[in-house]
C-alpha cells in the first residue's frame, strides 16, 4: 500500500546554505510518527515544505500519490493536511469560537453572495457549522470560553485551540510543530493523552516535531531522525533508543534525554 | 420573513426615499451637506473593508471613486441629451444605470490593481494604490474625451436625498453582512494572520481580491453620486489628499469598526464646512490627529465596548 | 548623437537627486522596516533652509563657497528636523505594526506639507543662484555649471557614505542593526543612538537633494517634495530596498528613463512612468536588482 504521506529526497537551499538535505521519509494512514533532531536540524523547515510554505528545491512530496509540487498552502490543506505552529499562531482578535469557525472554511457550501442574500439555507449551514464548532470545544473543554478572544487565554489553551482549530479543516495527517514547548510535566501527560485520544477519536495520520524525548518516545509508533538537515536514523523508539548515532548526535547532548 | 439585518436595510431605503420626496422645501445648504454626509459613508464603509476588515491598505480610494465619477457623469452627459431621457422623465432609470456601470467598471480597476499588487505586504500595497491613484488623475488630465485639465462640467444634478442614503444603506448593509458569516469571518482572520489563514485552507488571494473588488464598486457608485451632486468633475479633486480624507475616517473610527467608521464618516463630513473657515488650519490639525491617535488611541476614537464585535 | 547625449546628461544629473533622496528611504527601511512617508517633505524643507538662506538670513549667494556653506546649512536643518521626526512620532511607535507606523508618517507627512504653506506661504518662489552659473558647450551638448554641481556634490557625498557606512564603528552598528536588530541589541549596540544617526544621515542627504533639486527649477513651492519623493521611493524598490548601492543605481535609472520619456510625446505621462515601473518590478522582480529576498520566518 502506498504512503498517506511520502518525502522523497527533499532538499532546500536559502541562498548558499542547505537547510534539509535528501531526506526521504514516509507516514502511514492512520499512523503516529515523530520527527527529532536537534536545534536547527530542519524538522520545521521540513513542516514548511509538506505545507507549502516553502518550495523544496529539490526531490518531491507525495500525499495520497498526488505531488503537492506547485501547490498554495491552503491547496495543501484542501488535500488533507493540517499543521500547528512552533510559535502559536491564533488569530488574535477573534474569539475562540470564530478561530475555529474559521477554519471549517473548506467544507462551506455557501460563499461571499450567501452571505448577503443570507436565505433559509445559508442560515441552516451557519447552525450546523455552529454546532460542529461547539462540539470540537466541547470535546477539548473549551466552550466556556468560546466567546473570549484568542489572545486571552492561557497558554496551555492557545495550544490546545490551534490543534481544534486544525481538527476543524477535517485533516487526514495532522502536523504538531513541538506542541509540548513551555508546558510543565503534568500538562506534557496530558498533552500525550491528547495526542493519542485525537489520534482514535478522528482516525487521522500524525507527524509529531518534539524537542521533548519523554513526549515522543511515549506516543510515537516510527521516529525520523534529523540533524545538519539529513536524516541520520529511523526506527521504533526502542531502536532509536539504542541507536548510537542518535545518542551522538542527540541523546549525548540532552540532558533530559530519557 | 426576511432576516432582521433585511428589514432593517430595507426599512432604511424607504426611510430615504420618504424624506428625499419631502426634501423639496429643506434648507439647500442643510441637504448638501446632507447628501455629502451620505457619499462618505459609503466611501469610508468600502474602504474599511479593505483597511479595516481585511488589514490592507489602501492609499487610493479616490482614484476608483474617480473611475466611477468619469464613469457614470459621461453615461449622463452624452447618453441623457442624445435620446431625451431627461423629457420622458427616464433618468430614473439611466442615473442610476450609470451608477452601476461606474461601480462595475471601478471594480475592474480594483481587480487590475489588486489582482498583481495583493502579494505585497502592507506599505508596498500602500505606494502601489498611491500610484494607481496618481496614474488615474494622470491619465485624466490627458484625455480631452472626459475634458483633460479643465475637466468634466454640466454633469446633470441626479444625486438627491434617496440616492445617497439608499446607497449609504446598502454599502452598509454589504460590508455587515459580509463580515457576519462564517465566509466572512476568513476577511478578519487573513488581517491578521496570512500564514495561519492559508493553513486553515483559506485561499487568501481570493479574499483580498473580493475586498478589493467590492470596495472599489462601492468607492465606484459614490463617485457617480458625487458628480452628479458638485455637477462638474476635475482630476484633481481625486488626488492622494481625498485618499487621505478617507482614511483618516475609518482610522479615526477604528480600522474594522462598523458603527465607528459610520460615526466618523459622519461627524467628519459634517464639520468640514465649519472646519475650512481655519483654512490651512483644517490640515495642520487632520495631521495632529493622525499621529496622536497613532501614538494614544490606535485603535480609534469612536470604539467603546458596547460596539465591539460579537458572535452571530 | 548629441540629441542622445543631451539626454544622458540631463537624465543623470536628474537621477542624482533621486538617488540621494532614496538613500534616505532605503537607509531608514534598513533599520526600522517602514517607509518613512515624510523624508520628501524633508527634502522640501532642505529645499527652503537655502531659500531663507539667501533671502532672509542674508547668506551671499554666487560663489562656489558660499553655494557649499548654504548646502552644509540645509544638510544641517535637515540632520536635525529628520531626529526630531523620529524622537517625537516614530520612537513610540517601536514594536507597533507598520501599518501604525506609515500611518503615522503619512501624518507626519501631511503637517510638514501643510505647516510648511502656513510658514512658507503657498505661492512657487523663486530659487536664487546660490553657485555662480554659466554654461558649457561641447560637441553640441549644453552642460549647465549647476548640473556639474550636482554631479560633483552628488559623487562626494555618495563616496562620504560609502566611507561612513563601511568604515566607522557608527556605520558598522548600522549594518548590524540592519542585518538583526535583535542580535545587534544583544552584542550591546545602542539601537535608539543607531536609528537617530541613521535618520540624521539620511534626512541630511535629503536636505542636500532639496538644495540641488531647487537650483535647477525655477520655483519652490510646500508640496514639491511630493512627486521627487515617490519617485525616490520607486528608486530605491527598485535598487532593492535596504540596499544603499541599489538606492543609488535606482535613482540613476529613474531619473534616465523620465528624462528620455519627457523628450517623446509620451512627456504629460511622464509622471505616471515611475508607478508603472513601481508596479512592474514588484510583479518581475519585488526583491529589486540588487536586493535579497528576505524569507519570512514561519
Amino acid at each position: 500500500m502506498a504512503a498517506l504521506l511520502q518525502l522523497d529526497q527533499i532538499t532546500i537551499r536559502f541562498g548558499g546554505l542547505t537547510a534539509v538535505s535528501e531526506v526521504t521519509a514516509t507516514v502511514q494512514t492512520g499512523e503516529l510518527v515523530g520527527l527529532i533532531g536537534p536545534n536547527g536540524a530542519g524538522k520545521t523547515t521540513v513542516f514548511n515544505m509538506i505545507t507549502g510554505v516553502y518550495q523544496p528545491s529539490g526531490g518531491r512530496i507525495q500525499f495520497r500519490g498526488r505531488s503537492t509540487a506547485g501547490l498554495r498552502p491552503f491547496e495543501i490543506t484542501e488535500l488533507g493536511i493540517a499543521r500547528t505552529f512552533q510559535n502559536i499562531r491564533l488569530f488574535p482578535s477573534l474569539s475562540v469560537f470564530d478561530n475555529v469557525r474559521v477554519a471549517f472554511h473548506l467544507h462551506l457550501k455557501h460563499a461571499a453572495i450567501h452571505s448577503l442574500s443570507r436565505g433559509p439555507k445559508f442560515h441552516a449551514e451557519e447552525e450546523e457549522l455552529r454546532e460542529a464548532t461547539l462540539g470540537l470545544l466541547k470535546i477539548f473543554n473549551l466552550e466556556r470560553v468560546q466567546n473570549e478572544p484568542a489572545k486571552s487565554l492561557p497558554y496551555g489553551d492557545q495550544r490546545r485551540l490551534e490543534i481544534i482549530r486544525a481538527l476543524a479543516t477535517r485533516p487526514q495527517l495532522l502536523l504538531l510543530d513541538e506542541p509540548a514547548a513551555g508546558m510543565n510535566p503534568a500538562e506534557k501527560v496530558e498533552l500525550m493523552r491528547l495526542i493519542q485520544f485525537i489520534r482514535d477519536q478522528f482516525q487521522l495520520a500524525i507527524l509529531l516535531v518534539e524537542h521533548d524525548m519523554k513526549v515522543v518516545m511515549g506516543v510515537c509508533q516510527r521516529i525520523h531522525v534529523l540533524e545538519y538537515g539529513r536524516k541520520i536514523a529511523e526506527g521504533t523508539p526502542q531502536q532509536i533508543r539504542a541507536n548510537p548515532a542518535v545518542i551522538a548526535a542527540y541523546l549525548g547532548q540532552e540532558s533530559t534525554a530519557a | 420573513m426576511l432576516p432582521r439585518s433585511q428589514i432593517l436595510l430595507l426599512a432604511s431605503l424607504i426611510l430615504a426615499g420618504v424624506v428625499s420626496a419631502f426634501s423639496g422645501n429643506m434648507d439647500t445648504y442643510f441637504l448638501d451637506v446632507a447628501m455629502g454626509v451620505g457619499i462618505s459613508v459609503v466611501l469610508a464603509s468600502s474602504l474599511n473593508l479593505i483597511n479595516g476588515f481585511t488589514g490592507q491598505f489602501s492609499l487610493g480610494h479616490a482614484g476608483f471613486m474617480a473611475v466611477g465619477a468619469y464613469t457614470s457623469a459621461m453615461i449622463t452627459t452624452t447618453l441623457g441629451p442624445k435620446f431625451g431621457w431627461s423629457q420622458l422623465g427616464l433618468q430614473w432609470v439611466l442615473f442610476p444605470a450609470s451608477l452601476l456601470v461606474g461601480g462595475l467598471l471601478s471594480a475592474l480597476a480594483g481587480l487590475a490593481v489588486g489582482a498583481p499588487s495583493l502579494r505585497l505586504k502592507g506599505d508596498y500595497l500602500a505606494i502601489v494604490t498611491l500610484g494607481f491613484g496618481e496614474i488615474i488623475k494622470v491619465v485624466l488630465q490627458n484625455v480631452e474625451a472626459v475634458g483633460g485639465a479643465r475637466g468634466l462640467v454640466a454633469v446633470p444634478g441626479h444625486t438627491n436625498l434617496f440616492w445617497t442614503f439608499g446607497t449609504a444603506a446598502l454599502t452598509v448593509y454589504v460590508v455587515w453582512a459580509l463580515m457576519n458569516s462564517t465566509y466572512g469571518r476568513g476577511f478578519l482572520a487573513v488581517a491578521d494572520d496570512e500564514v495561519a489563514a492559508e493553513a486553515m485552507g483559506l485561499n487568501t488571494t481570493r479574499y483580498k481580491i473580493i475586498a478589493f473588488a467590492v470596495g472599489s464598486f462601492f468607492a465606484g457608485i459614490a463617485g457617480g453620486l458625487y458628480a452628479h451632486l458638485k455637477g462638474y468633475l476635475n482630476p484633481t479633486g481625486f488626488d492622494f489628499n481625498k485618499s487621505i480624507e478617507i482614511v483618516i475616517m475609518v482610522i479615526l473610527g477604528g480600522m474594522g469598526k462598523h458603527v465607528g467608521v459610520i460615526v466618523a464618516a459622519v461627524v467628519l463630513t459634517a464639520v468640514q464646512e465649519p472646519l475650512r473657515q481655519l483654512g490651512d488650519w483644517r490640515m495642520i490639525l487632520y495631521a495632529l490627529i493622525l499621529i496622536l491617535l497613532m501614538i494614544l488611541r490606535p485603535q480609534g476614537l469612536f470604539v467603546w465596548p458596547l460596539w465591539t464585535k460579537k458572535t452571530t | 548623437m548629441a540629441e542622445l547625449l543631451q539626454q544622458l546628461i540631463n537624465g543623470l544629473s536628474l537621477g542624482a537627486i533621486y538617488a540621494l533622496i532614496a538613500l534616505g528611504y532605503t537607509m531608514v527601511y534598513g533599520v526600522l522596516r517602514f517607509i518613512n512617508f515624510a523624508h520628501s517633505d524633508v527634502f522640501m524643507v532642505g529645499a527652503f533652509v537655502g531659500w531663507y538662506a539667501v533671502n532672509q538670513w542674508r547668506i551671499p549667494s554666487g560663489t562656489i563657497l558660499s553655494g557649499l556653506l548654504v548646502l552644509g546649512l540645509a544638510m544641517g536643518v535637515c540632520a536635525l528636523l529628520g531626529v526630531t521626526i523620529e524622537k517625537l512620532a516614530y520612537k513610540p511607535l517601536r514594536n507597533r505594526s507598520t501599518l501604525t507606523v506609515l500611518i503615522t508618517a503619512i501624518g507626519v507627512s501631511l503637517l510638514l506639507q501643510n505647516a510648511g504653506q502656513k510658514v512658507f506661504g503657498a505661492n512657487p518662489k523663486a530659487y536664487p543662484a546660490l553657485f555662480p552659473t554659466s554654461q558649457f558647450h561641447f560637441a553640441g551638448v549644453m552642460v549647465s555649471s549647476n548640473q556639474l554641481v550636482v554631479l560633483v556634490v552628488t559623487i562626494l557625498l555618495l563616496g562620504g557614505l560609502h566611507f561612513v557606512v563601511h568604515h566607522t564603528k557608527i556605520g558598522t552598528a548600522m549594518r548590524a542593526v540592519s542585518f538583526n536588530a535583535t542580535a545587534a541589541s544583544l552584542v550591546g549596540i545602542h539601537i535608539d543612538g543607531v536609528i537617530s544617526f541613521t535618520f540624521a544621515l539620511g534626512s541630511a542627504l535629503a536636505g542636500a537633494g532639496g538644495v540641488l533639486y531647487a537650483i535647477n527649477y525655477p520655483s519652490i513651492d510646500p508640496f514639491m517634495g511630493t512627486m521627487p519623493g515617490l519617485k525616490a521611493f520607486v528608486a530605491a524598490v527598485l535598487g532593492g530596498i535596504g540596499n544603499l548601492p541599489g538606492a543609488a543605481l535606482g535613482g540613476l535609472l529613474i531619473g534616465l528613463v523620465e528624462t528620455f520619456v519627457s523628450g517623446t510625446r509620451a512627456s504629460t505621462f511622464r509622471d505616471a512612468i515611475a508607478f508603472a515601473i513601481l508596479i512592474l518590478i514588484l510583479l518581475l522582480r519585488p526583491a529589486g536588482l540588487l536586493g535579497k529576498l528576505r524569507v519570512e520566518k514561519v
